[in-house]
C-alpha cells in the first residue's frame, strides 16, 4: 500500500504537469488536423518516459541540485574569499554554457545566416570559426553575468537598476548592430540557461542571500538567471558589430 | 531494439552534458573548499536521479512530443491547410488563426512541463514562505510564453521587425517595475530566462521555421529567429502582472471584511 501511495504522489504531480500537453496535442490532432498519426505506440512509449523522467528529475532536484547549490553558498561564505567565489561563478557560467546543446545548435544556425547574408565568407572554415567564436562569446558572457550577479547579491544592489540599465544598452546596441545579428543575439539570451544550471544557480543565489546578514533571499536571492539571459544579448550584439566592422 | 539503443545514446549524451558542471563542482569542492559534504550518499543518489530523469525525459520528448509537435507545426503552417486551396500570396495575416491558437496553447502547455521552471517555482514557494504559490507562478509564466509565441507567429506572418516588439516589451517591463511589489521583481526577471529550455525551444524552432519557410517573402534563416527572445521577455510582464493583481485583490479584501483585515494586519510585518 505504502509503495502504491508513494508512486502515486511521485507521478501524480508530474501527470498534472503533462496533462495540458496531452490535451492540446489530442485536440489539434482530432479536431483540427484530422489526419491519422503513425507510430502511435512509439509516441505512447515516449510519453511514459517523459512522465517517469520528469518525476525522477524533480526528486533528484530536491535531493541533489538544491542541496549542492546551498552547500556551495554556505561553504564560500564561510571561506570568506571573494576571489574564489567570483572565480567559481565565472567557471560555472562559462563551463555550463560552452557545452550547452541548444547553444551549439543556435550558433551553427547563426553561422549559416551570416554566410547567407554575405557577412562572412562561404568557406567552411570561416563558418565553423564564426560558430565557435559565437559560442565562446556567449559562454564568456554567461560567466561574466554570474560574476556580476553574485557580486550584486553581496553588495545588495537592486536588480532592477542593473537589468534595466542592461536593456538600455541592448536597445542602444540594436540601433547600430548589423541587422542579421539582432535576432541571433536576442535568442542567444534565451538558450543559455539549461535545466541543470537553473536549479543550481538559483539555489546558489538564494543560499548566498540567506547566509549574508541584511540580505533578503526573496529580493537579493533571485536575479542571477536574469543576468545570464541579458548579458549574452549585449555580448553577441557587440560581437556582431565587431565582426561586421572587420569584414 | 532501436528504442533501447536510442535510450542508451540519450543517457550517454546527458552524462556528457553534465560532465562540465560536475567537473567544476568537484574541482572546487576538492581543490578550494575542501569541506565534507553533508548527506553525501543522498546527494549522490539524487545526482543519479537528475541524470537518469533528464535522460529519460529527453528520450521521451524525442520520441513522443518533438516528432508530433514538428509535424503539427508543419501541417498547421502549410499554405494548403491555411488557405484551403487559395494561392499563398492572397492570404492575410488572420488566415493563420489556427497557427496562433496552436502557438498559444502549445507555448502554455510546454512551459507548464518545463523542468527548470518547476525548480524555480519550488524555490520561490520555499523562500517566500508560500506567498508566491508554485502554481500561480508557473501559470503566469506559461501565459507569458503563450502570448509571446502567438505574437511571434504574428510577427513572422506580417514580417514586422523584431526589435519593435522587444523595445515595446522592455518599456512595459520598466513601467511595471516601478509599480509592482518589490519582492516579485527579481523573480519576475528570472522567470524570463528559465522558460525557454528543454521542452519549448525545439518546438518553437519548428514553428518559427515552418512559418518562415511557407509565408511568402520570409527567409527561414532571417525570420526564424526571435521567438525565443519574445518568450524570454513576456513572462517578466505576466509575472509582475500576476503579483500586481494579487496585491490589488489583497488590498480590496479588507474593505469587504473588517475582521480579515484586522487579522492580516496582525500577521504581516
Amino acid at each position: 500500500m505504502g509503495a502504491v501511495k508513494g508512486a502515486l504522489s511521485l507521478f501524480g504531480g508530474t501527470l498534472r504537469d503533462l496533462a495540458p500537453i496531452v490535451l492540446i496535442v489530442a485536440f489539434f490532432q482530432i479536431a483540427v488536423i484530422r489526419q491519422p498519426v503513425d507510430n502511435l505506440t512509439e509516441i505512447a512509449i515516449g510519453f511514459v518516459f517523459v512522465l517517469i523522467g520528469l518525476a525522477i528529475f524533480v526528486r533528484g532536484l530536491e535531493m541533489a541540485l538544491f542541496p549542492i547549490g546551498e552547500a556551495l553558498a554556505e561553504a564560500f561564505v564561510r571561506k570568506g574569499s571573494l576571489f574564489w567565489l567570483l572565480l567559481f561563478s565565472f567557471a560555472l557560467g562559462f563551463g555550463t554554457t560552452i557545452a550547452e546543446p541548444a547553444l551549439i545548435a543556435v550558433s551553427k544556425e547563426a553561422s549559416e545566416v551570416m554566410v547567407a547574408a554575405g557577412v562572412i565568407d562561404p568557406g567552411p572554415g570561416s563558418a565553423v570559426g564564426f560558430a565557435r567564436a559565437l559560442r565562446y562569446t556567449v559562454a564568456v558572457s554567461v560567466g561574466v553575468a554570474l560574476v556580476i550577479g553574485v557580486f550584486r547579491i553581496l553588495k545588495g544592489w537592486p536588480v532592477q537598476w542593473l537589468v534595466i540599465g542592461g536593456y538600455a544598452i541592448v536597445v542602444g546596441l540594436t540601433a547600430i548592430a548589423p541587422e542579421e545579428i539582432i535576432g541571433i543575439a536576442y535568442d542567444s539570451g534565451g538558450v543559455t540557461t539549461s535545466t541543470i544550471t537553473v536549479p543550481l544557480v538559483t539555489a546558489l543565489g538564494v543560499g548566498l542571500a540567506s547566509m549574508i546578514k541584511g540580505r533578503n533571499p526573496m529580493i537579493e536571492g533571485f536575479g542571477l538567471i536574469a543576468f545570464a539571459s541579458l548579458m549574452p544579448i549585449i555580448f553577441v550584439l557587440i560581437f556582431g558589430i565587431v565582426v561586421h566592422a572587420w569584414s | 531494439m532501436t528504442l533501447v539503443s536510442d535510450l542508451m545514446r540519450t543517457l550517454a549524451a546527458t552524462v556528457l552534458d553534465v560532465t562540465p558542471i560536475a567537473t567544476i563542482l568537484l574541482g572546487f569542492q576538492l581543490g578550494v573548499l575542501r569541506q565534507k559534504i553533508a548527506n553525501l550518499r543522498r546527494v549522490l543518489i539524487g545526482s543519479v536521479y537528475v541524470v537518469l530523469g533528464l535522460g529519460f525525459f529527453l528520450f521521451g520528448l524525442e520520441h513522443a512530443l518533438f516528432p508530433l509537435g514538428k509535424v503539427m507545426a508543419t501541417q498547421l503552417t502549410d499554405p494548403a491547410f491555411v488557405g484551403g486551396g487559395r494561392p499563398t500570396a492572397e492570404l492575410a495575416w488572420y488566415d493563420y488563426y489556427w497557427t496562433y491558437v496552436f502557438a498559444f496553447t502549445i507555448g502554455f502547455a510546454t512551459t507548464i512541463a518545463e523542468p527548470a521552471l518547476i525548480a524555480v517555482a519550488l524555490k520561490a514557494r520555499e523562500v517566500s514562505g508560500g506567498t508566491v504559490g508554485s502554481w500561480g507562478l508557473r501559470i503566469a509564466v506559461a501565459l507569458g510564453v503563450a502570448v509571446s509565441l502567438a505574437v511571434g507567429s504574428f510577427r513572422i506572418v506580417t514580417g514586422t521587425p523584431l526589435y519593435l516588439y522587444m523595445i515595446a516589451g522592455y518599456v512595459i517591463v520598466v513601467v511595471q517595475t516601478l509599480y509592482a511589489p518589490r519582492m516579485i521583481v527579481p523573480l519576475a526577471y528570472d522567470s524570463g530566462g528559465v522558460t525557454t529550455s528543454t521542452v519549448t525551444v525545439p518546438l518553437v524552432a519548428a514553428l518559427g521555421l515552418g512559418l518562415a519557410s511557407t509565408v511568402p517573402g520570409r527567409s527561414p534563416l532571417l525570420d526564424g529567429f526571435g521567438m525565443i527572445a519574445l518568450a524570454s521577455l513576456f513572462p517578466m510582464i505576466t509575472v509582475m502582472g500576476y503579483a500586481q493583481i494579487s496585491e490589488w485583490m489583497e488590498n480590496r479584501r479588507p474593505r469587504a471584511n473588517d475582521r480579515d483585515a484586522a487579522s492580516e494586519e496582525g500577521s504581516s510585518r
